[in-house]
């Protein structure tokens, strides 16, 4: 049996000044064998007032929102401890609890705050993990963010993604016109800030290996262009403006290098561009469609989608030259590589009778597992932890975005309040 | 939507322009950025409709352009699935546009490339662009100079039609001819 529950982050309800849920997270489909934890409130030092932020609220969204935790909840804890040696070991282990998080929230006399917390193992009786964090007021909910994935880290083994951001297009329909924005927002839909409108078309969204720059393709000259903009200046360079196509930005893994999709030679093909100096250097020479170019992880190789063999299928080409290797063969229309954070897996849109869903190739032998089952699901892009993928399904409430991870089990809807939202792209591990 | 009010637009732009107008479609869009503080205040009114517009001061001369009868008024071609290949059927109307482009030959045209929704963004915005190239090679066979013919792809990010169904798709997968 699938556990089918809901989770509604309170998105408009709650927006304060500072944050805006724009996008509405539920889980459509959570796991069986999810690992029982209760997060218990934090304490908060100047008992007299109201606590300034619920840590604990955006910590428990967080790990329900991951599929893999059953968050006890707020109603049932037996107790409320703000240290180590207020802990009733036996209350919880008699509801079978295995995990609880206790905290405080200081003030401190700068006025900034001082959080801690401490992650005990019910039955062992001991820490698993304790820290102390000093936080701006600002920073509290990233706080919040960087504890859920020390939590997710001790308990699954695997790093945690929820103090990481995502980009995406929105498209609204305002009268006649449609209205395109560039926006990132943490990957809890929170703080949604739009780096970009513009009346005329806004695909591919690229970030750069440090999270600190995009780079995207705009239609605001009439034709297709590659900008990169900095994401806290604003500043944007237009880097690519030929004749034809100019798209499908890809950053190299070490940051210094553009792989991209031009047709100023006649038709598309790959090109890599030195953001140093703009020199460009043509990787594929056939007269099919090339496009989509993605970096495998080392940095050695390139990934890209090709009609060259009839209908569009993946192929994989070494850094230094020489030909494409096909390496789908799995059905007739593959497209849009991804390389998997660890190199082993490639995540594509694959056709199945007519419908387009999100695929896993498998690099190590060709298969190709398919995660979702609608019918225009497009734009996969792995979570930095390798765990999710978010990807952009249409449905009769036009373009959502959802993920799903890895091995199929757990599913994610992310809706916009209003008007279409696509092409999500994760973006790094923040530093 | 917009598409179809634009190609009114042209179209009107035509029949009062004489054949000599050239039809500017370059014109950059408005941008907001906003990322900055400051949003950026070059940001002007939306240029949409002023961008193909022509200077009309003149009423001279009815186009063979604007005469319904004509293979002429075929200002859309469209394709099948995941196919550039020009169907039959549109073969005299590109025989038509050809002609009347080696009659003006300081007349240009944009060939506007489309896919539907289906399947990746990119390869459809490659996609777009070999539609648009088949029309533009067949033009050059009948003798049109390359410098008369721009080619622009859109690929599935300015649908004619929002549907997301087989009659959708069949308006969206397309080429549009604009003067």
């Amino acid at each position: 049996m699938k556990v089918i529950f809901k989770i509604y982050i309170a998105g408009l309800m709650f927006v304060s000044l500072q944050t805006h849920a724009v996008l509405d997270i539920k889980i459509t489909q959570g796991i069986e064998q999810a690992l029982p934890i209760a997060i218990v409130p934090f304490s908060w030092s100047q008992a007299s007032s109201v606590t300034p932020f619920d840590l604990s609220k955006v910590i428990t969204d967080d790990l329900k929102r991951s599929g893999r935790f059953d968050v006890m909840d707020e109603l049932d804890l037996p107790q409320r401890p703000a240290n180590f040696d207020a802990i009733n070991f036996n209350d919880w282990r008699k509801l079978g609890m295995e995990n609880i998080l206790i905290g405080n929230l200081m003030l401190t006399e700068t006025g900034d705050y001082d959080v801690s917390f401490r992650l005990i193992d019910v039955y062992r009786g001991k820490q698993i993990a304790g820290f102390r964090i000093p936080a701006k007021p600002n920073l509290l909910r990233r706080v919040a963010h960087q504890i859920s994935d020390i939590i997710f880290e001790k308990l699954t083994g695997t790093a945690g993604a929820f103090d990481t951001r995502v980009a995406y297009i929105t498209v609204k329909k305002i009268k006649d016109k449609k209205i395109h924005t560039l926006q990132i927002a943490d990957a809890d839909g929170y703080n949604a800030k739009i780096l970009l409108e513009s009346p005329e078309p806004l695909l591919s969204p690229s970030w750069s290996p440090d999270g600190k720059k995009i780079a995207y393709v705009s239609f605001e000259g009439r034709n297709s262009a590659i900008y990169i903009q900095d994401i806290l200046t604003g500043k944007r360079e237009r880097v690519s403006a030929y004749e034809g196509i100019n798209s499908a930005p890809s950053w190299s893994p070490e940051g210094s290098r553009l792989a991209m999709t031009l047709s100023k030679d006649g038709n598309t093909e790959i090109y890599i561009m030195s953001l140093h100096s703009k020199k460009l250097k043509r990787m594929t020479v056939h007269g099919g469609i090339d496009t989509e170019p993605a970096w495998s992880p080392d940095g050695r190789k390139l990934a890209f989608t090709s009609d060259r063999s009839g209908g569009p299928q993946i192929y994989e080409m070494d850094i230094r030259g020489g030909d494409p290797k096909r390496i789908s063969f799995d059905g007739k229309y593959n497209a849009r590589p991804r390389y998997s954070p660890d190199g082993r897996y490639i995540s594509l849109v694959h056709a199945v009778n007519g419908s387009y869903r999100i695929g896993l190739l498998d690099l190590s032998n060709g298969s190709i597992n398919t995660l979702t089952d609608a019918k225009l699901d497009e734009s996969p892009s792995f979570a930095p932890n390798g765990g999710m993928i978010i990807y952009a399904t249409t449905g009769v409430r036009g373009a959502q975005l959802a993920a799903v991870s890895v091995d199929g089990r757990i599913h994610q809807r992310l809706g916009l309040q209003q008007g279409d939202v696509r092409e999500p792209v994760w973006g790094p591990f923040l530093k | 939507m917009s598409i179809r009010l634009l190609l009114v637009i042209s179209l009107t732009a035509m029949l009062f322009g004489c054949s000599s107008d050239k039809v500017k479609d370059d014109a950059p869009a408005a941008v907001e950025d906003l990322s900055s503080q400051q949003a950026n205040a070059g940001a002007t009114e939306d240029t949409n409709a002023q961008a193909y517009g022509s200077d009309d001061d003149s009423t001279s001369g009815f186009s063979q352009l604007d005469d319904p009868q004509s293979p002429l008024s075929v200002r859309v071609i469209y394709f099948e699935y995941d196919s550039s290949e020009i169907r039959s059927e549109y073969r005299s109307a590109i025989e038509a546009h050809a002609a009347y482009l080696n009659q003006n030959s300081d007349t240009t045209i944009t060939l506007e490339g489309h896919a539907d929704e289906r399947g990746s963004r990119e390869y459809n915005l490659a996609l777009g662009e070999r539609r648009a190239q088949s029309i533009k090679q067949q033009m050059l066979i009948l003798g049109v100079s390359s410098s008369q013919i721009r080619l622009v792809s859109y690929g599935e990010e300015r649908p004619s039609v929002d549907g997301h169904d087989d009659a959708s798709w069949q308006q969206n997968r397309r080429v549009e001819i604009l003067y």
